[in-house]
């Protein structure tokens, strides 16, 4: 198990951009992708505020060349916009030329569609095809046709908003064991009214732009994203010579076995899982030059991490912030969005400004970074944490 | 590289499996097109509050965990690894009718909550105090089989030496209905012992759980070794013998090597297609069996496959009901899996006596 992971192409989708070079202009530019949901009819429409991909699912559909009896749902959209650019980027002309595998994640899957028609299956032929494109699985199989993946291991994980984070684990999991020579891996997650609704009952949206780590934080805004990375082996990347944008060097994932929806005072999860990806990547607090935090911007979610990062880090936490304000939560893309933005901290020496805070918190004195740093980075953690207790750390560093 | 055992077994489905003591001993015959569970004691398990509270899906996975932990004489274990193909649907379908009916009105959390499709291993973690690692896998009929890849690359590797993997999904009242509009499920009710012969399109639909503790430590109490698990989410009828016969080569093993073949055979005569080419292909002079008229079809009835292939092999017997041929066998050493569904997401499973 110690073979290196490396990343050889990058692909995204998010409010702040169609692709992975509008999303760093967004992110060094402080310019948030959150207004008012304009796709989604719903009554919270001056409730709430989302991070909202401007194309239509019909503009989707002409991008990809579907024909019009397609059964693609948002999810599906997103993820193949996504993954084709991490395709792309990667240089990949041949995807099955190796041993390629495609891990992706979600959480929502074709639930916009189910409580689109939910009742108009039972009357109207036309919109059945919608049905067997419910299931989470569904847009990661259109995501390996799309990219021409066939015969070959393709999987779905779905752990609330640590979703992306795992395909990331058990794409590096697969490599290192010789599995696979090569894996996409990442997620994707549209809105819907299911997740609006949702997270509405659980109070912990926010009506206006959530401000990560601030005493006075309202809750999340929630987002739609897809963003996948391509992780290829030592072997791979000697014998194409490929360009590696940056290897996945720790990771660790662990429960905090406390609530099903609500993090533990202390983070014990939290905790353990940066504990395993600092020991995975064999690393001391001290190699960390920046945290990529979670951070949704719940009252819960940034006590909890706080002190977990705490906890890790002692006295010496390193610059962290969360990207959260620019995407808002993308739930089970949001580990995949914030692996792409941890490789290009990385490429490009930067610690991106943790936008709206105004107030210190008060249960610690930890601040997060404000505005943009330039600063020589090595090493970036990022972390993702979900319902159901799941806790997941990933570490991305420069060098193998 | 450790070896990886299945160290015990959990199941809660369609037939009276939740006593370990018990083999198939008697069958139900149900007449039907829909399958639910023969249910456990749920309270002999959980405490009635709190059963009363839980979601099917969670019920049936917690206790068969509690099942299988029991079984393995373990109080916890290090990692938790569950595979669903819809997670718990039925709240899943009471939250969005709720939104509809009410107009995104008075709606309550509870069935959001529950509708993540990392419930069943969140509160399995939650009941065991479990914080190790806990994935939910969520690929249709390759969901299980992901969870048992997962679990064996750890414990190859030493990483982690208890892991609790399983497979399970609830049935749910408009799921159903809709399944039935695009005739994935059987238009009419067929007897169980006649799956084979419905000459139908659609499946039988069910629920279930079966949960393993697989372990790179062997106990006396073993059942058996994993000793391979592939997956495949494309292929083609011409395609399987082929798949079939890599995947034995490539773990060194020969068809006549094959004591049983274990197939998911669910009587769409669509889609059986896939199972005939293995049937009246290689494997025709050797053991062949099926379950889903058993269980039903739900995207992890495999899982109560692979419990079927550790019950044979530990016990060295094979129930008459669930034989699909009739080849002298002196014993059941080595057992080969195949499973799809519709089509799609393949998965060869490897087990061998230990």
């Amino acid at each position: 198990m110690s073979k290196g992971v490396a990343i050889t192409g990058m692909g995204i989708i998010s409010a702040i951009g169609n692709n992975v070079a509008e999303n760093y202009h967004a992110l060094i530019n402080g310019n948030k992708g959150i207004s008012r949901v304009k796709k989604i009819k719903t009554n919270h429409v001056n409730d709430i505020m989302v991070g909202e991909i401007a194309f239509t699912n019909s503009e989707f559909e002409q991008q990809l060349h579907l024909s019009s009896d397609n059964n693609y749902s948002r999810t599906a959209f997103l993820g193949v916009v996504a993954a084709k650019e991490a395709i792309k980027n990667a240089g990949i002309t041949d995807i099955n030329a190796y041993k390629t595998g495609l891990v992706s994640a979600t959480s929502v899957g074709g639930m916009d569609m189910t409580e689109r028609y939910f009742y108009d299956y039972l009357e109207n032929k036309a919109t059945q095809k919608y049905i067997e494109g419910h299931h989470a699985g569904d847009s990661t199989q259109k995501i390996a046709e799309q990219l021409g993946i066939e015969k070959s291991l393709v999987t779905t994980i779905s752990t609330a908003c640590s979703s992306a984070a795992n395909s990331i684990m058990l794409g590096a999991r697969l490599i290192k064991s010789g599995l696979l020579d090569r894996v996409i891996v990442g997620g994707a997650d549209c809105l819907s009214k299911f997740t609006i609704n949702g997270f509405k009952t659980l109070m912990i949206l926010s009506d206006t732009y959530n401000t990560p780590f601030d005493e006075n934080r309202k809750g999340l805004n929630l987002g739609e994203a897809a963003a996948f990375l391509v992780l290829e082996s030592d072997a791979v990347v000697q014998a194409e010579n490929k360009t590696v944008l940056a290897y996945v060097k720790g990771y660790g994932n662990a429960n905090d076995a406390y609530h099903q929806t609500a993090s533990s005072d202390n983070g014990d999860g939290a905790f353990l899982a940066m504990e395993k990806a600092l020991k995975v990547a064999d690393f001391t607090p001290a190699d960390i030059d920046y945290i990529n935090a979670h951070g949704t911007a719940t009252g819960n979610n940034d006590l909890s991490e706080g002190r977990a990062i705490i906890r890790v880090f002692g006295e010496h936490v390193p610059d962290f912030s969360s990207t959260k304000a620019y995407t808002g939560h993308t739930l089970a893309a949001a580990g995949a969005i914030e692996a792409v933005y941890s490789v290009l901290a990385l490429q490009n020496n930067v610690v991106y400004p943790n936008l709206n805070f105004e107030t210190q918190m008060k249960e610690f004195d930890m601040t997060p970074q404000l505005e943009l740093k330039e600063k020589p980075l090595k090493t970036v953690m990022s972390n993702s944490f979900g319902f159901g207790g799941n806790c997941s750390t990933v570490i991305f560093s420069k060098e193998q | 590289m450790k070896q990886v055992y299945i160290n015990s077994i959990g199941s809660i489905s369609g037939q009276k499996t939740f006593d370990n003591n018990e083999f198939l001993n008697d069958i139900v015959d149900y007449e039907d097109n829909v399958i639910s569970v023969i249910d456990p004691i749920y309270k002999d398990y959980i405490p009635p509050a709190a059963a009363r509270r839980m979601a099917k899906g969670i019920k049936m996975g917690v206790v068969a965990s509690k099942i299988a932990l029991q079984d393995a004489g373990l109080e916890n274990v290090d990692a938790i690894i569950t595979g669903t193909g819809m997670g718990c649907v039925r709240d899943s379908e009471k939250f969005v009718s709720a939104i509809i009916d009410n107009d995104e009105q008075y709606l309550t959390p509870t069935s959001f909550i529950q509708s993540t499709h990392n419930t069943v291993g969140g509160q399995i973690a939650l009941e065991l105090q479990c914080k190790g690692y806990n994935f939910t896998y969520v690929h249709g009929s390759n969901s299980f089989e992901s969870a048992l890849l997962d679990a064996k690359l750890q414990l190859e590797n030493n990483e982690e030496h208890n892991i609790l993997v399983g497979g399970v999904d609830e049935l749910g009242d408009h799921t159903v209905t809709i399944h039935k509009l695009i005739n994935h499920i059987k238009p009419h009710a067929v007897k169980s012992s006649e799956l084979l012969k419905s000459n139908s399109v659609g499946a039988v639909f069910a629920e279930g759980a079966n949960f393993f503790v697989l372990s790179n430590e062997k106990q006396a109490s073993s059942y058996a070794e994993v000793t391979a698990v592939k997956l495949f989410n494309t292929l083609t009828k011409a395609e399987i013998t082929k798949a079939a016969t890599d995947f034995l080569a490539e773990n060194n093993l020969e068809v006549s090597d094959i004591d049983i073949l274990i197939l998911g055979n669910n009587g769409d005569i669509e889609h059986d297609g896939y199972y005939h080419e293995l049937q009246s292909g290689p494997f025709k002079n050797t053991q062949q069996v099926y379950y889903k008229h058993l269980c039903g079809e739900f995207n992890t009835a495999s899982s109560f496959g692979f419990w079927l292939a550790s019950k044979i092999i530990k016990t060295q017997s094979l129930p008459e009901s669930v034989k699909l041929n009739n080849i002298k066998q002196a014993s059941f050493k080595t057992i080969l899996l195949y499973n799809q569904y519709r089509g799609e997401n393949h998965s060869f499973t490897l087990l061998k006596q230990c």
